[in-house]
């Protein structure tokens, strides 16, 4: 019988979350790397047992997780003990270091700051290959693994593209914190980095340019300007790859042909604010958003916690309650906070920063706590096991 | 022989004990001590240190014998009770966040 495996990434470790395919029974296994942030574990779709974790502190700096037996066991890549000192090559599971001559960046403040790694935001394993993953990186930059989290290597053309010194950090840090493979087109990637905007490369990763016409962001000095804009998330229905949806700081957004032009689908929504967004595994015309009340106030509208689902692709939104706390709930949920699986119907997930992760089994129409209790949640994926 | 403490994360992370023991060649200094431990945990490599500059971390401190040694240079031969043995070279996360 088939199953789900939800990899909750939390700020003090990593929790794994077990369940047939009706999704009613869970087992909670955890924490793994306990004490530590862990900002965010995804397994690879070429193979399900194989999953990377990127766990990160402001003491220790970074830290790559890999497991090839889903979730039992975990290991350094390439960081075992070794027999005697020069045994084998210093660990580099952890060594994000730009490509030549690092440049700056804008500062906060308006003047230039050398671009400097801090935290792997988000790990993307490759669609076909285990030992393939890219990682986004804060400070803003794309590295790629070819050898299963041994050793990385930056993918420069992103960074070094002529917008690269005008990006400027959100508040949470100059994140790449979106990464959308092409299941058609395996030249192709998008990224979104806060608060820089959305990329594109149809090469694989050697050339980049902005995918931001039709973006407004009323707080720049040129509201249409190329970069500056602050993208939350990005999401995509892989049998639809030219068609994406984005929540924006504010607005949620949607392009029909590969980032080219955006327009706004927030339609009747309470508020545009948020940070996730995400696509119906079957239906691609099926989006979900989790509305926060405002930039100044990160938690949900009026005590509510509600997950809005649009059937038609954006502006017609229906509130989704069932099961979700009505009433004095004040929690955020983070843009990497929410997943879908490809059962039937399919299920949805996402995590707050109270420590709750939700699930429906139904497509969003009823939901239920899957935990209650967890350290703040920091990033959601699901795994749909054969 | 070398012994070092490490913090409960560094410990959890090489799956080691509080205190690991380490052969280092030649005078030991502060970089031969760290250059012997991340040869010997790899996994340890850039989490107290850069791993380009070799820069120590911001937050964490290295003390042996009552000292705190982590704004004296590199190459400085630590005391002889920590060459010898006698003493442990203390890694320490510092106290800071929550």
């Amino acid at each position: 019988m088939s199953g789900v495996r939800v990899l909750v990434g939390t700020k003090k470790g990593a929790f794994i979350l077990t369940s047939d395919g009706k999704r009613g029974r869970w087992d909670v296994s955890g924490p793994h790397f306990g004490g530590w942030e862990i900002y965010h574990v995804k397994g690879s779709p070429a193979d399900p047992n194989r999953i990377y974790a990127s766990q990160t502190s402001g003491w220790f700096g970074q830290v790559i997780e890999r497991s090839s037996d889903g979730g039992k066991t975990w290991e350094t890549p390439g960081g075992g003990v070794t027999a005697a000192p020069g045994g084998m090559p210093a660990g580099e599971s952890n060594k994000f270091v730009y490509e030549g001559e690092p440049g700056t960046h804008m500062h906060f403040d308006g003047t230039s700051k050398p671009w400097k790694f801090t935290r792997v935001w988000h790990l993307e394993p490759s669609l076909t290959d285990p030992d393939t993953v890219y990682a986004g990186i804060e400070d803003a930059a794309i590295f790629r693994t070819a050898d299963g989290g041994k050793s990385w290597q930056e993918l420069p053309g992103l960074r070094k593209q002529p917008s690269g010194p005008k990006w400027q950090p959100g508040a949470g840090g100059m994140c790449l914190h979106t990464i959308l493979l092409d299941e058609k087109n395996p030249g192709r990637i998008y990224v979104a980095i806060s608060a820089a905007g959305a990329f594109r490369t149809d090469d694989a990763g050697k050339s980049w340019r902005p995918v931001t016409k039709g973006l407004k962001s009323e707080f720049l000095p040129d509201p249409t300007a190329e970069v500056g804009h602050c993208v939350h998330r990005i999401a995509m229905h892989r049998s639809r790859p030219n068609v994406l949806y984005m929540q924006k700081h504010w607005d949620v957004m949607r392009t029909d042909d590969a980032g080219e032009s955006w327009h706004e689908v927030s339609g009747n929504l309470p508020t545009d604010f948020g940070f996730v967004i995400d696509v119906h595994a079957h239906e691609p015309e099926t989006i979900y958003v989790i509305p926060i009340t405002s930039d100044s106030l990160h938690y949900v509208m009026d005590g509510k916690l509600r997950v809005y689902r649009s059937r038609t692709g954006g502006n017609e939104w229906e509130a989704l309650t069932k099961g979700l706390p009505q009433e004095n709930c004040y929690v955020n949920v983070l843009r990497e906070a929410m997943a879908v699986d490809s059962l039937d119907p399919c299920g949805v997930y996402f995590g707050t920063s109270g420590g709750q992760v939700y699930a429906s089994a139904d497509a969003g129409n009823n939901w239920a706590p899957i935990v209650r209790d967890l350290p703040a949640v920091l990033s959601v994926e699901v795994q749909t096991l054969p | 022989m070398i012994r070092v403490e490490l913090p409960y994360h560094l410990r959890t992370l090489a799956h080691v004990g509080r205190e690991v023991e380490l052969e280092v060649a030649g005078t030991a200094t502060q970089r031969a001590v760290l250059d012997a431990l991340e040869a010997r945990y790899p996994m340890l490599a850039g989490t107290l240190r850069d791993h380009v500059t070799k820069e120590r971390r911001a937050f964490v401190r290295f003390f042996a014998c009552g000292q705190d040694f982590s704004n004296e240079s590199k190459d400085a031969p630590l005391p002889q009770a920590v060459a010898r043995g006698e003493e442990p070279f203390l890694v320490v996360g510092a106290i800071a966040g929550g």
